[in-house]
């Protein structure tokens, strides 16, 4: 595990080598966050929801503690067995737990970014449990022997043809298939079989009623409930920001959620889960695991209001253009570069330099997180705190040292516009990363600051 | 206890209180057709509907559609006839998985997402809507509402032990954001809207 982390400029850089590949990639999410703009524009109260929602999730941040007891009162009234968990090590020996007093080997699982994040899957392996996703993008990810890229989309960056060969090592369907339909049938008839015979089955949960106990799982595939219900044993695993106040409050988040993360009106389910049903035993597990300590953080809480609808991935330039793994961090793109840092600030201090604070990412969020204020100042503590990289540090010396005197400005300005003219080749190398599928400009003949001398300040 | 640990850490780090929104009204386009939106709405998500006069005219549409149809049950009493049995009550769900196709009777129907909200007591089993081959919902129109906002008022604080809204069949755009329908649950919606 302590093998040396590649960054993300090193991760996008592997990425950047099929340029093909990331011109696909970019054009996807593009679409995709096309079809948001469109679903949201048919809406004219859309602003007014995003205020709300926003509103309702500061509420909530506010007086946390409180809605999470009234909600483990009431979920306990209902039936459900809550339990609480420090950090993701003690989420997974809960889990873990449960499974064993219950004599069960083997689990079905519908998408959990908070497991993600927990690691849960490689540590039921490892005490030789065996976990099958049951998400169609999830179980791609999961027979590749990696994470998910996107946290809507887990195999958002894989082409069919790849999906295919995996379907043919793992499923045996011929090789060369590679027509959707075909195979997501397979992955149907496949995962049909382990529905029927899992006895426990574990899912995420969207949102959490403090005022019912209630929690809400949303998917389009309908596995969390063909797990859930089929199960004698359902477990549910929250991160702990998932609650909302009351009932009618997820008018406004259903309303967003999907609209905001693929442009549908909503998910083909919202299910709402109050009790167990005869017969069955339902877990919950609330997990802190660094939210109570990103709370403590004035400038970074308002992360904890975000609802995972991944609108920030898709409309994020530097995301689009390298891939969901060159974010190392279960959670990827904007979100996951103000959330990562909180858990481990030396491991992440790269990801808030991942983005042009081009401000995309704050205008999708539905709940009005401002994540490129945070991504900016993210980087200042991170620089405060000694994390940053060497060679970005030197470059902000000396950038610093040149913008303080003019005449220093002028002649480095001067000096750059010569070398681009007489000496393209300096600077047009991998040695520049400016270089890097770009081409450097042409150089202006005169600076501003000649031009205004000659044309302005004469009269 | 991490419980009381959490808590305490959560209460030490929260800002100060901020308040609810008073209420939850938003502007609503009053002269839109309901039923209209929601046949637009369901049909473009991917269900099939039905304006129908009389129940009598269902099991002669299921048996054109699904002629190849084994098992085929209703949860509703008032469809119940010697081509589509009753629905009847086992403990252990798995004993479903071969529901060619199931049909149910919806409380609200929601324009916006064409959502409609179905609980548990209107299910037979939990697992049902799910394992079926085909659903088939029969929805009044009176039971019509615009959005969301005006589903949840109507909810209230029911009591109910699981309960789910069912906007299509289950579906997955997850290879290349290819749409494909039937992805783990039914692989068609069929709506019958009637009164």
């Amino acid at each position: 595990m302590d093998e040396a982390i590649k960054t993300h400029p090193e991760l996008s850089a592997i990425f950047n080598e099929d340029e093909q590949r990331v011109d696909w990639h970019d054009e996807t999410l593009w679409w995709i966050r096309q079809k948001r703009d469109k679903s949201a524009h048919s809406i004219p109260e859309w602003e007014q929801l995003r205020a709300t929602a926003s509103q309702i999730k500061n509420n909530v941040l506010s007086d946390l503690a409180n809605y999470l007891i009234s909600f483990e009162e009431k979920a306990i009234a209902n039936g459900i067995t809550v339990h609480w968990a420090a950090d993701a090590a003690e989420h997974n020996r809960i889990v873990h737990g449960i499974l064993k007093d219950n004599g069960i080997t083997q689990m079905v699982k519908s998408k959990s970014m908070l497991t993600e994040e927990c690691h849960l899957n490689e540590y039921l392996e490892k005490q030789g449990l065996d976990v099958i996703d049951s998400d169609l993008g999830e179980r791609i990810v999961q027979l590749a022997k990696e994470p998910p890229s996107h946290i809507v989309l887990p195999c958002i960056h894989k082409k069919k043809e790849e999906i295919g060969d995996l379907f043919h090592v793992h499923l045996g369907v011929p090789a060369g298939t590679s027509d959707p339909q075909v195979l997501t049938e397979t992955a149907r008839q496949h995962l049909r079989e382990t529905f029927l015979t899992r006895k426990a089955a574990l899912t995420g949960v969207n949102f959490a009623i403090a005022e019912t106990g209630e929690f809400v799982v949303c998917t389009n595939e309908g596995n969390a409930d063909m797990g859930a219900h089929l199960a004698d044993v359902h477990i549910a695993c929250m991160g702990m920001e998932k609650i909302i106040p009351e009932r009618k409050h997820l008018g406004v988040f259903l309303r967003l959620l999907t609209r905001s993360a693929t442009g549908q009106p909503i998910t083909t389910y919202s299910s709402h889960f109050k009790k167990p049903r005869k017969g069955q035993q339902m877990h919950l597990v609330i997990v802190d695991n660094g939210r109570s300590i990103q709370m403590g953080r004035e400038d970074f809480r308002a992360s904890l209001k975000c609802i995972r609808c991944g609108a920030c991935m898709n409309t994020c330039p530097v995301y689009r253009r390298s891939g969901g793994h060159s974010y190392h961090n279960a959670i990827s793109g904007p979100i996951g570069a103000i959330l990562a840092p909180n858990l481990d600030m030396k491991k992440h201090a790269d990801l808030p330099f991942a983005s042009t604070l081009c401000g995309s990412c704050s205008n999708v969020c539905p709940v009005k997180i401002d994540i490129h204020q945070q991504l900016y100042k993210w980087r200042q503590v991170i620089v405060q705190e000694g994390y940053a990289d060497p060679t970005k540090k030197i470059g902000m010396k000396i950038m610093n040292f040149t913008l303080s005197s003019p005449a220093l400005y002028r002649t480095a300005g001067k000096a750059g516009r010569w070398v681009l003219k007489y000496a393209p080749f300096t600077v047009n190398n991998s040695m520049n990363l400016w270089f890097k599928q770009r081409d450097m400009p042409t150089p202006p003949a005169e600076s501003f600051g000649e031009w205004y001398k000659k044309n302005v300040k004469k009269k | 206890m991490s419980r009381d640990q959490i808590l305490a850490a959560l209460q030490q780090n929260q800002p100060e209180l901020t308040p609810l929104p008073d209420t939850l009204s938003f502007p609503r386009d009053e002269s839109l057709d309901l039923k209209e939106k929601f046949i637009t709405m369901a049909e473009g998500i991917g269900s099939k509907v039905y304006n129908i006069a009389s129940f009598d005219e269902i099991a002669p549409l299921i048996k054109a559609s699904f002629p190849d149809a084994k098992r085929i049950l209703t949860v509703v009493p008032e469809l119940v006839s010697a081509e589509i049995p009753a629905f009847e009550l086992h403990e252990d769900p798995h004993t479903y998985e071969d529901v060619d196709v199931a049909i149910f009777k919806p409380r609200i129907a929601v324009a916006e997402n064409s959502a409609l909200w179905i609980t548990e007591d209107l299910m037979g089993v939990r697992a049902l809507p799910f394992i079926t081959q085909h659903i088939m919902m029969v929805v009044d129109r009176n039971t019509l509402v615009p959005d969301m906002h005006a589903a949840y008022e109507q909810i209230g604080l029911a009591d109910y032990g699981f309960s789910t809204f069912i906007s299509g069949p289950s579906k997955t755009a997850d290879i290349e954001q290819s749409l494909v329908l039937g992805a783990h649950g039914p692989r068609s919606m069929t709506i019958f809207l009637y009164n």
